[in-house]
């Protein structure tokens, strides 16, 4: 599964050098979230993207669709080849995930702070239509500034949804700068518990942690779960690591054949 | 072709200006001032900056409050998340509270490009236009958004202003005067009034320019301030070339099309054809490119001219009734 990742990664800084735009920072944060719940945890099926009793996943952070899009081509939902008309106009890879265009994305996103009510109620329906559905949403942690992911937080913790799993891409950075700075989140993880969560933390860019907390959260009978990814904004490239810059930007020709080198690409596009 | 300027980035340089000149200014956003341009504004004068994070409906109560405080708060973000997400905020608070607020956002129409249609506002202009006691602009250039920006600021009530991604065609120069409810005659012209606004404004002067050439004189509006709207002179363009064409970067339903469209059908229904979005979002790519997709060139002003002139032979004009603007509402 870090092959994968390794994989999407370069997907990833192959599609924004091509669109010449598109979010860098926040989607390779994601990127081993993305490849554990997708690869490792989640029951869906490429083919039958709308088979009823499949998991579903909310990417309340819209802006990391990069990452959603090159796993999502990965699982077979789309050609691969299709990752390289991201953001150009006719692709059904638009710049935010939007469900009128593309196989295996659930509803549009980009608009930050409503994934996790949409969830909220996808995880309602589940237990209102007996299905085993469990359901994931992806919020950013600049996102979770938005009021409206503290109803939605209310809400779940109400209605006791343990088919319901949240998890914060924690990369301590917006787009103005660090959360600390911009607006300060913590402490995040009492916020969530004091809401009434089942809350935990790993390193989000451990695949094993990351799949033995959702293997945690099936145990948790009567509440939501949060996993509180700690990750690194541009994880995997030193030049993006940490770097506030690389929040909405295409990598520069030297960018590109640095991050390809560094992620050890063989060839240069996807196959 | 002329200079080229962004309307966004002449208003953050404006904003700077006016915070020296008048310490009531305070500026807010939510974490998009880079994008928004209030950076400039935030670097210079850090205690009168407040961002709210990624908080829109916190960012215009903020400022509602700011301004029950005797100051003078720019908000800004994009145009989507100011006019849709705080919405209500906008309306309960700052419109029929009647406060002192102004909301400045960036990212307004399909020349946000690759972001798509969840980022292009094309909504905006009837959102806001919709709110008793708000002002309701766009401005069609550098020039423009300097002079509505330092408008506004001297200005006593809420108002929206609009800017854009791109850097535009500068119309105007210096010397450009914006005052409240008056739109502004760029060409003369006996056969078609092409009423522009925003980015748009441009356009309709390049189709005059393509029309004249085929030897058809079109008589060019910009009609930036679209609440109030200037009634004369719509009413008065219309009546002498009795064929109009607006033109806008939105929905052609609840801005300007809509607007005009009102006071023709009451007042002098002349033969009318909008250019504008229609009943669609917008989608990713490069901005020329969604232009050309929506309708929304030089070409497309001109094609609707033709058909608005035809039409002059076989309508009936209406005797034209009294002119009145209607005052706004609340003052
Ligand atoms: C409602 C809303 N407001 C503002 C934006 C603009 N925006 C896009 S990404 C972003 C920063 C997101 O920060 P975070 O949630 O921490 O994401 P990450 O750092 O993981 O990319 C902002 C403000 C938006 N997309 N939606």
């Amino acid at each position: 599964m870090q092959e994968i990742a390794r994989q999407v990664r370069i997907d990833i800084v192959e599609m924004l050098f091509r669109a010449g735009s598109g979010h860098l920072g926040g989607s390779l944060s994601a990127t081993d979230i993305l490849v554990a719940l997708f690869f490792g945890e989640m029951r869906t099926k490429a083919g039958d993207p709308c088979w009823l009793d499949r998991d579903r996943f909310i990417l309340s952070k819209g802006h990391g669709a990069p990452a959603y899009y090159a796993v999502l081509a990965r699982l077979g939902y789309f050609p691969r080849e299709e990752l390289l008309t991201l953001r150009q106009f006719g692709s059904i890879l638009q710049g935010h995930p939007d469900s009128g265009c593309t196989p295996g994305v659930e509803i549009p996103t980009g608009s930050l702070g409503q994934g996790l009510s949409i969830a909220n109620g996808m995880a309602l329906a589940a237990r209102l239509n007996g299905h085993a559905s469990r359901i994931y949403a992806l919020l950013g942690d600049g996102e979770v500034q938005e009021g409206q992911i503290w109803e939605a937080a209310m809400t779940a913790a109400h209605y006791g949804l343990d088919n319901l799993v949240a998890i914060l891409d924690r990369n301590r950075l917006q787009i103005d700068g660090h959360t600390a700075e911009v607006m300060s989140i913590e402490p995040i993880a009492d916020k969530w518990k004091a809401f009434g969560w089942h809350t935990l933390e790993v390193d989000g860019h451990d695949i094993g942690q990351l799949l033995a907390a959702f293997q945690a959260c099936k145990g948790v009978k009567g509440r939501p779960s949060m996993i509180i990814a700690h990750t690194v904004k541009g994880k995997g490239v030193s030049i993006f690591e940490g770097q506030k810059k690389y929040h909405g930007v295409a990598p520069n020709p030297e960018e590109y054949q640095q991050a390809l080198q560094e992620l050890g690409a063989v060839t240069g596009p996807p196959a | 072709m002329a200079a080229k300027e962004s309307t966004r980035v002449e208003y953050g340089k404006t904003l700077a200006q006016l915070g020296a000149e008048n310490p009531q200014i305070v500026v807010l956003d939510a974490d998009l001032s880079g994008s928004t341009q209030t950076h400039h504004f935030a670097k210079i004068f850090k205690d009168r900056f407040f961002n709210v994070g990624i908080a829109e409906q916190d960012l215009m109560g903020t400022a509602a409050g700011l301004a029950l405080g005797g100051k003078i708060p720019f908000a800004s973000t994009f145009a989507m998340f100011a006019t849709g997400r705080a919405w209500e905020q906008i309306r309960q608070t700052i419109a029929y509270g009647n406060l002192n607020v102004k909301i400045v956002a960036s990212h307004g129409g399909v020349t946000v490009g690759e972001d798509g249609g969840s980022h292009q506002a094309v909504e905006d202009l009837a959102l806001m236009r919709i709110l008793p006691n708000m002002v309701v602009l766009a401005p069609a250039d550098g020039p423009e958004t300097r002079a509505m920006t330092r408008w506004a600021a001297a200005y006593h009530g809420p108002v929206y202003m609009r800017t854009g991604r791109l850097a535009v065609p500068v119309i105007y120069d210096d010397t450009y005067v914006f005052e409240l409810g008056r739109g502004s005659l760029l060409r003369e012209g006996g056969d078609v009034t092409l009423m522009g606004i925003g980015i748009m404004v441009q356009t309709c002067l390049d189709a005059a320019a393509l029309l004249a050439q085929d030897g058809i004189e079109a008589r060019v509006l910009n009609l930036g301030c679209l609440k109030p709207l200037d009634w004369e002179l719509v009413l008065d363009s219309a009546r002498r070339t009795e064929a109009v064409v607006t033109a806008e970067e939105h929905m052609v339903t609840g801005g300007l099309g809509s607007a005009v469209s009102e006071i023709l059908a009451e007042h002098c229904p002349a033969p009318l054809k909008r250019i504008g979005l229609r009943d669609t979002f917008g989608m990713s790519g490069k901005p020329e490119a969604l232009l050309k997709h929506y309708g929304l060139t030089a070409d497309d002003i001109k094609q609707a001219a033709y058909k608005v002139i035809a039409r002059k032979a076989n309508h009936l004009a209406l005797p034209v009734m009294d002119l009145k603007a209607p005052k706004m509402a609340g003052r």
